[in-house]
């Protein structure tokens, strides 16, 4: 072999590259997220894995009918009307209160960061009065 | 082969995997086959045909400096030969690795590529193309944000590198989940590439299967991950364990994955399987290229070719020393006289 502590120098460093994921998790499984399911609602508006996999175009939607529509029933599949709102329906005192237990299980461990709370706030974890009252 | 039939047989080989993954996972229920047993077997042919091939390119002597530049060589001290000369025609190890950062990262020498066209009559003129540069360096760093981006898949906690390439990667936030550029820009490229070959006749004349089939490879790995990012949907917190359990080393097949997953992973483990057999090894080849790693210092050190068998030499001090009273006797002339008969004794 020609220039052999370049060449195997070169090697080291592609393999250290190539294999980043295996040493930067050094064989830690992290365990499977749990979310915290409601315990009142058995139903959400649409059926579990719909909710699991199409749950942010569901919310897109939503998003674009109440805000640029001004549309604000959804009619979800069990034919219950619900009011479009991630703050006071997906995230109602009766369904997934806390952001960290529900939203922010699966979003940490998948890495996603939704661009949801660039605009919305969590609510408070006892909210006392609905923000609607507030005014 | 014509370009018909290595576009046949290519496009029918990438399609021919996809359906092996798609009757194996939907329809045999090969699960750890499809999703840890190749995908091991495929990561280690890489590794190993990788370092395989590096180390038979370093086996191959390179004995002599192969200046095939685009610049003035170092000379004499009037010539010029400033920081463009030295970068194009380096005869430091600095100048060397000038060259190749800007080979290995902007493509210098796709760049420079030129087209001999017919003017106006006989007159011909080198044009510049850079159609195939743009493409080239859309498609290499495009490929290379998507695979940082699915770091995601494969380490907990994810590096900080990664939110920031994603942020950047879907700037412009549209639709949910937030459209990625790179893998459409990807696919463009792709395109570009492939209609390169196919509308230019001289291309298509020299194009074989083994440059379609990879072409075909990608496009389709990026059509299935464009399809399971924002069509066909998949459990990702089932996918990122079933890639977690490959990447440390405890395998499992997690519920819930769905069949266009597989697809997706087979074709990527033929693509890392088939890396070190194909011309894809430039990726580990443009470091080895004796035109970009070589400094151009012929006139400066002296290079002797490895290959060279030891000659038996007999100088001609040697030769008269034998031969000198013979020599004398005969007439011939001599550099040294004979020794006198004094020293002899």
């Amino acid at each position: 072999m020609y220039d052999g502590g370049k060449i195997i120098t070169g090697i080291i460093i592609g393999l250290v590259f190539l294999t980043f994921p295996i040493w930067y998790t050094h064989g830690t499984v992290p365990p499977r997220p749990e979310v915290k399911l409601p315990v009142k609602e058995k139903e959400c508006v649409e059926p579990r894995p719909y909710m699991k996999t199409k749950h942010m175009q569901l919310l897109d939607l939503w998003r674009d009918s109440a805000v640029r529509v001004g549309k604000r029933s959804y009619i979800a599949f069990n034919g219950k009307k619900y009011n479009m709102s991630l703050q006071n329906t997906c995230m109602s005192k009766d369904c997934h209160a806390k952001k960290t237990e529900f939203c922010d299980e699966c979003h940490n461990y998948t890495g996603v960061v939704p661009y949801c709370w660039d605009c919305h706030i969590e609510p408070k974890k006892e909210p006392k009065e609905k923000p609607e009252e507030k005014h | 082969m014509n370009a018909i039939l290595s576009l046949v047989v290519s496009s029918l080989a990438v399609f021919g995997l996809v359906v092996i993954a798609f009757l194996g996972v939907w329809g045999a229920h090969l699960e750890w086959l499809f999703g840890v047993i190749i995908p091991y077997l495929a990561a280690i042919t890489f590794f190993v045909g990788i370092v395989y091939r590096v180390v038979q390119w370093a086996k191959s002597p390179v004995p002599f400096r192969i200046p095939s530049t685009c610049a003035q060589q170092k000379s004499l001290p009037w010539l010029k030969y400033g920081y463009a000369e030295k970068i194009d025609n380096p005869v430091s190890t600095a100048g060397v690795v000038g060259r190749m950062i800007l080979e290995v990262l902007c493509f210098r020498s796709l760049f420079r590529n030129t087209r001999l066209e017919f003017g106006t009559g006989d007159e011909i003129k080198y044009k510049s193309a850079k159609w195939l540069w743009l493409a080239a360096i859309v498609f290499h760093y495009c490929f290379l944000v998507i695979i940082l981006r699915h770091l995601r898949f494969f380490t907990e906690p994810m590096p900080f590198f990664v939110e920031i390439i994603e942020n950047i990667d879907g700037f412009f936030q549209i639709l949910l989940p937030t459209v990625y550029q790179s893998g459409f820009l990807l696919g463009a490229a792709l395109t570009f590439l492939l209609l390169r070959r196919l509308l230019d006749p001289k291309l298509r004349y020299i194009s074989l299967p083994a440059d379609y089939f990879p072409l075909f490879l990608i496009l389709a790995i990026a059509t299935t991950g464009i399809l399971m990012r924002y069509v066909l949907k998949a459990d990702v917190v089932s996918i990122k364990e079933l890639t977690m359990g490959l990447v440390t080393f405890q395998p499992k097949i997690p519920e819930g994955v769905s069949v266009i997953f597989y697809i997706h992973l087979f074709l990527v483990s033929i693509l890392f399987a088939y890396f070190p057999f194909s011309k894809l090894v430039h990726m580990a080849g443009v470091f080895l290229s004796p035109t970009r790693n070589l400094s151009n210092n012929s006139r400066i050190v002296r290079h002797i070719n490895p290959w060279n068998y030891p000659v038996k030499v007999h100088t001609y001090d040697a030769y008269e020393d034998e031969f000198r009273e013979r020599m004398i006797e005969a007439g011939l002339p001599v550099e040294k006289e004979a020794a006198s008969p004094s020293d002899k004794e």
